[in-house]
């Protein structure tokens, strides 16, 4: 309509802050109220605290020591390369340094630090007081630096994987032994279940945790780039973690996913691991550019040019970004077809890229630019990423890159995208938001001068692997013969390498320099426009001291008075009567609000939780079996103590006036309820993991001429349909048990729990019997290996199903659950849907596709 | 202090109807399909069906008639955005705290997906205008 409301001052009077301030003595008795909710913890229990700001400071400060420890590695690799036949490090040494360092920085820093930078900054953006889940955050950190610690230390005894960050078999099948290939696949499936749980929290809080007002066409670009990223996550992610599974399974068990001797193929392994790798690639570039979008109308002093556009660029990035991962596979003999569609696809992804940093320079154009070591950094990583951005589009052309395959020019690619797309947008957002993280600022000659070592050591280093790929060297050499061209180059690419571990140096150095002296940063250091510069120096745990109405893009700069009215809490939740941590949940699209959530706060539940999690995957390594059980047992207790403790706390009124004469309820349970959201969420990223399971047995089928064998037996047609039909069974009597939880019918409803897990323990028995009853050996070939698998995918879930079941029957038995409050049985029932495909998959796999092949 | 009339949550809870942020997914996700349909036809010919000379005309009749269903659709898409991207007064960059200001937002970059997804729908189809085999 044409009569919308035009702008700020046209709004309603009901939509703004209190008129008067309240009084002096209230604001200090709430201000009182809200520190002690949200207090810090001290001494030793500083290490049970969940906050957003101390999770992801923690968070970031580890991923930067990886990140550390990965950079000294590539110096390592560096000074053995520097002259031809060296003998510095032996080949089985390089090996193990050059895996490590791929995989150091990207499962150890790349991913990580766009999570930890999300978990500290996305609530402040959204002037939320936390994210929906803090206890989460926390466990997905001591997760995240037990596994990490546990994948590095390996290199110390020399047990490392030696197979390159991306793995293939069957060189980490059968030529490698040693215990290597297992901790890569072991500790850092670890890690992806970190990630995937940063995912679910970063989604649920940009769509449920917005200021009211903050429609969608006021987030954030920050917040759109993460939104798009952690969904990425969600679907690239788990391809990885069942191709993880295989190869374990190969190595562990000997079934034969990747043997072509017996049936398996390699290849499916390089499909899944590039299927999560390509959008990895986008997935690390767009927190970063992120970054570079808060940063750019900062400096430039204006709104960002075409909001829309950047959009546009993000969510098509990330759709576009999942067609491109035969890419890396296009030397592998592919049909031509095939790799024209890949190449392609390749092609149209530099259309949003380039539309994104199109809108950058534009701002800049219009903008009044100021002059800061944060723009510096941002102009050095856009020129940088356009540079590898172009060699990408040359390798994305098949004949190119038959040419340059595998050889020292897609490491200069690589990194060209990877420090120019990643580094240096993170040290500019280092530099940016140190102020308001720690009170202090950076200094800016110090940055200058890390600047230019870091900008000329780089492109020293990687510019003349270009050249050295082209005329011939291969990567993943250890060593190479003097006289073929290479020696001067490579020499230089040393040099280069010092000169930027040097400006490494000076940029840790301006960090970690001791900063008593200095008088504290001013608050909104950069006279920024949103609302994570409303933190106070030195920054308050409240995170905002109340939830603004927020009415535009750039509230502070927009909305007049806007920074008092926040502070004198006018605006919502400006109190902690309860003395309960509380933040606002919104409608996804107009951020209306919806209920008043109560965060839980610290405990050491998550880091017992996560220390046992990590047993569970550092004892299974090494086959002890015996203790990866005891810690798979006390993994499960400790989640279950959290979630009886922590969740779905049935609060002790039923609605909360929050200020503004907003009363919302405490309590919601559905798709209003961010619970609701998590479960779906995971649930869709564990779909995604049982779809590729699913994708490998197709596999199997088009590659070979004969799939299923026709001298194996399958797993029949009658076991897999009783089974099938017991466990619909199980989902039925869940769907019901919610229904007569709701009517209040208790007798019933435990019938119905009980039911369901009876037919569920039945149907899954059954499941086994399929195969167990034809007597499929795993060993002897795929075939039976992939239906073994698809079968104990989905036992497994029905366990978790059964676990479900009971815990709600125990919740209503001791009165945490009613039938008002029954977000428990809502979930589980969310929760069961999924089962119930997952199950009608299997079976229509297992038994009806041996009928029509 | 101001005392507004409480406003019972059951009814201001919820999006204003109407609008979905998931309507901008709708044009990529048709790229998605048929880019996976044409992936995955021709993968399947060249490894299951294809003669010895290796031909794949079936395929590049194939992804002609997805390219024949999904371009229209996405193009549909794009119009049905742009028209609600041009309904009202229409001015970029559509940054008002207003739902019409949101709704147009949506069009906006709804018909930009749109675009995008054309134009990468339409890259994945040339390929089977040039090239014809399983080689």
């Amino acid at each position: 309509m044409n009569e919308e409301p035009a702008s700020i001052q046209n709004c309603s009077p009901d939509d703004g802050p209190l008129q008067m301030a309240p009084p002096e003595e209230l604001q200090d008795a709430q201000r009182k109220r809200l520190l002690q909710a949200w207090e810090t913890p001290t001494g030793w229990r500083y290490w049970s605290a969940v906050n957003n700001s101390e999770v992801g400071l923690w968070y970031t400060v580890t991923a930067f020591i990886f990140f550390l420890f990965g950079g000294l590695l590539a110096l390592l690799m560096r000074v053995q390369l520097a002259v031809p036949d060296n003998d510095f490090l032996t080949a089985d040494q390089y090996n193990q340094i050059f895996t490590m360092h791929g995989s150091v920085m990207m499962f150890l820093f790349a991913v990580p630090v766009l999570e930890a930078i999300s978990i500290m900054l996305l609530p402040e953006m959204m002037g939320a007081r936390d994210l929906p889940f803090p206890r989460l955050s926390a466990y997905g950190f001591w997760c995240f630096l037990i596994g990490g610690t546990f994948v590095c230390g390996s290199l110390f005894f020399g047990a490392a994987p030696r197979g390159g960050w991306f793995m293939y078999p069957p060189l980490t099948t059968k030529y490698q032994p040693g215990v290597g290939a297992d901790i890569w696949l072991l500790g850092l499936s670890f890690i992806e279940i970190a990630s995937i749980a940063a995912a679910v929290e970063l989604i649920v809080g940009v769509l449920k945790c917005r200021p009211p007002g903050m429609r969608v066409n006021l987030i954030p670009l920050y917040a759109w780039y993460i939104l798009v990223v952690a969904i990425m996550i969600l679907f690239a992610f788990p391809p990885l973690i069942a191709g993880d599974v295989l190869l374990e399974v190969e190595r562990a068990f000997n079934w034969p996913f990747f043997d072509p001797d017996r049936g398996g193929d390699p290849l499916l392994w390089q499909h899944l691991f590039w299927i999560f790798g390509h959008p990895e690639v986008y997935i690390v570039f767009l927190p970063s550019i992120a970054l570079v979008a808060m940063i750019v109308p900062t400096f430039a002093r204006t709104p960002m040019v075409g909001y829309g556009w950047i959009v546009l660029a993000a969510v098509g990035t990330g759709f576009l970004s999942f067609g491109l991962w035969v890419h890396h596979m296009f030397t592998v003999g592919l049909p031509g077809i095939t790799i024209g569609i890949f190449s392609a696809a390749s092609e149209a992804v530099a259309i949003p890229t380039g539309v994104q940093i199109f809108c950058f320079i534009a701002t800049l154009l219009i903008g009044r630019v100021t002059r800061s070591v944060c723009l510096l950094f941002v102009l050095a990583g856009l020129a940088t990423f356009v540079i590898g951005g172009l060699t990408g589009v040359m390798v994305a052309i098949a004949p190119f890159d038959y040419q340059a395959h595998d050889s020292y020019f897609i490491v200069g690619h690589l990194h060209y995208v990877l420090v120019g797309g990643t580094i240096f947008p993170i040290i500019a957002g280092v530099y940016y938001y140190y102020p308001a993280v720690r009170g202090k600022q950076l200094s800016e000659r110090l940055g200058r001068i890390a600047f230019w070592l870091l900008l000329i050591g780089f492109n020293v280093t990687f510019f003349p692997m270009h050249i050295t790929g082209l005329i011939g060297m291969p990567r993943r050499v250890y060593t190479y013969q003097g006289g073929l061209g290479f020696d001067l180059l490579n020499l230089v690419s040393t040099f280069g390498a010092f000169v930027l571990a040097a400006g490494f140096v000076v940029f840790l150095w301006d960090v970690l320099r001791p900063k008593g002296k200095q008088p504290p940063a001013p608050r909104n250091i950069w006279n920024a426009g949103t609302l994570e510069w409303l933190a106070e120096v030195p920054d308050k745990p409240w995170g905002c001291r109340s939830i603004p109405e927020i009415k535009s893009r750039y509230p502070i700069w927009d909305q007049p008075n806007f920074v008092r009215d926040v502070d004198q809490g006018r605006f919502y939740l400006p109190d902690a009567e309860e003395g309960l941590r509380e933040t606002l949940v919104t409608s996804p699209v107009d951020a209306v609000p919806q209920q008043c959530l109560r965060v839980p706060g610290p405990t050491f539940l998550t880091l017992l939780a996560a220390t046992f999690t990590g047993g569970v995957f550092i004892f299974g390594t090494y086959h002890w079996w015996t203790l990866t059980g005891i810690c798979a047992v006390l993994s499960l207790g400790t989640v279950l103590t959290w979630l009886w403790t922590g969740t779905a706390r049935i609060p002790e009124k039923p609605q909360k006036d929050v200020g503004l004469g907003l009363t919302l309820p405490t309590y919601v349970s559905g798709p209003a309820a961010v619970g609701w959201w998590a479960m779906f969420i995971t649930m869709l990223g564990d779909m995604t993991a049982f779809v590729s399971l699913v994708f490998g047995y197709f596999f199997y089928w088009t590659v070979r001429d004969d799939f299923p064998p026709d001298d194996l037996v399958g797993p029949g047609v009658l076991w897999p349909v009783v089974g099938g039909i017991l466990s619909l069974g199980a989902w039925a009597a869940t769907v019901l048990a919610r229904r007569l939880n709701r009517t209040d019918s208790a007798r019933a409803f435990y019938s119905a729990t009980v039911s369901g897990i009876g037919l569920s323990i039945v149907g899954a028995a059954a499941l086994l019997m399929g195969p167990w009853t034809h007597r499929m050996d795993p060993t002897v070939h795929v075939y039976p290996a992939i239906v073994w698998l698809l079968v104990l995918w989905t036992v497994a879930h029905l366990v978790v199903g059964v676990i479900a079941l009971a815990y709600c029957s125990m919740r209503r038995r001791f009165g945490r659950m009613t039938a008002g409050c029954d977000a428990d049985i809502v979930n589980t029932t969310l929760l069961w849907h999924f089962l119930a495909l997952t199950v009608l998959i299997t079976v229509a796999v297992i038994a009806g596709f041996p009928l029509v092949a | 202090m101001k005392m507004n009339t409480t406003t019972p949550p059951s009814e201001s809870g919820s999006d204003e109807p109407g609008d979905n942020i998931w309507i901008l997914t709708v044009a990529p996700f048709i790229w998605v399909v048929h880019f996976l349909a044409s992936y995955l036809t021709n993968a399947i010919w060249c490894a299951k069906y294809a003669g010895s000379d290796r031909a794949a005309g079936e395929v590049r009749l194939a992804i002609m008639c997805y390219t024949a269903i999904a371009l229209p659709g996405i193009c549909c898409v794009g119009w049905r955005a742009f028209r609600r991207h041009r309904r009202g007064a229409a001015e970029l960059p559509h940054d008002f705290a207003s739902g019409g200001d949101r709704s147009r937002f949506l069009g906006f970059s709804t018909f930009l997906l749109a675009c995008l997804s054309g134009v990468a729908t339409i890259f994945t189809a040339l390929v089977a205008v040039f090239v014809g085999s399983c080689h």
